[in-house]
């Protein structure tokens, strides 16, 4: 990670997730042969912060990207870094296939329930009853549909090797959330699999609450319908 | 062995005042300040108590913006 101040607003969860990501890079030593892709959305400007390789995707298409440079450059650590609105709306899929054709890619995904960066719209990770832009009376089944779950959908699929769901909001969650994503970055560099590593994050900005209490509505309200922990971990996919 | 004493600093224009530190550390001894600043206008994070540190770092760990680094405090 560099010095460049990042443009996140303060207590933006995806300042913990660089830096985890950047310290996991450092430890497997693979500053240099590291590649990501960044999407649309909030984090589209992360190749500003991480001294790697970074490729940028169109809305939603990073995992097809990835699948092009893993393919080309099958020793490197190539990953992508993607939003609710981009992997679980508009890639949805992109994911699912680059996911199920197996890839040896690592899938980060921040989920916020939330459209941050445009102004707090309604996602397809939003929960039922929780209030945002478009939805101003609460997301209602009977005209928004349900909120998606694709760290569920992700392990249902052959070509998955690890689909796990973390959070950043306290230090021991954040401390699991690094084995989680080392584990997950190791096992595309050994050719397992595809590998999916949902983070629950905050988007205090968008759910205007102060970045404290927006870690305890996630707390409350998220984590019961997105549990923590790991949903799928196979020693490697029967090819 | 006795007791290990740590000390933070904080990069003060890269703190955006989220106050996360405040809320994670387990000694209750950093503070926003309230009559300071920062050249972007937040108020930032500061450590209230010299002694009390541990250099548990879990400040550290949970600023989303890498501003603390925590050091340990060499025995005299």
């Amino acid at each position: 990670m560099n010095d460049n101040p990042m443009h996140y607003c303060p207590g933006c969860s995806h300042g913990v997730v660089h830096k985890l990501i950047a310290e996991v890079i450092e430890e497997m030593g693979m500053e240099n042969k590291s590649v990501g892709v960044s999407p649309v959305g909030c984090a589209v400007f992360a190749y500003n912060y991480l001294d790697i390789d970074w490729e940028e995707a169109a809305h939603g298409r990073a995992p097809a990207v990835a699948t092009a440079i893993k393919r080309l450059w099958p020793d490197r650590l190539v990953f992508t870094y993607q939003g609710d609105g981009d992997l679980a709306c508009i890639g949805t899929a992109e994911t699912i296939h680059a996911l199920n054709r197996g890839e040896n890619i690592t899938i980060i995904f921040i989920n916020n329930a939330i459209y941050g960066m445009t102004g707090g719209q309604m996602a397809p990770t939003t929960l039922i009853g929780m209030k945002t832009a478009t939805c101003p009376y609460g997301r209602d089944p009977k005209i928004h549909g349900f909120p998606l779950k694709m760290a569920n959908i992700a392990a249902q699929l052959d070509g998955t090797c690890y689909v796990t769901r973390q959070a950043v909001d306290t230090v021991a969650h954040i401390r699991k959330a690094k084995k989680a994503l080392r584990k997950a970055f190791e096992n595309s560099l050994q050719g397992k699999g595809a590998n999916l590593v949902e983070f629950v994050s905050t988007c205090n900005s968008g759910w205007k609450m102060s970045p404290d209490a927006s870690n305890k509505w996630m707390e409350e309200n998220m984590a019961p319908f997105y549990p923590l922990g790991d949903l799928k971990d196979i020693d490697g996919i029967q090819r | 062995m006795g007791k290990i004493k740590g000390a933070i600093v904080v990069d003060t224009e890269r703190c955006k005042g989220c106050a996360l530190c405040v809320v994670a550390c387990p000694l209750q001894i950093i503070a926003l300040t309230t009559k300071q600043v920062n050249k972007k206008g937040y108020v930032f994070a500061q450590q209230i108590e010299d002694d009390t540190c541990t250099g548990c770092t879990s400040c550290a760990t949970v600023c989303p913006d890498g501003c603390i680094t925590v050091y340990r405090v060499k025995e005299q």
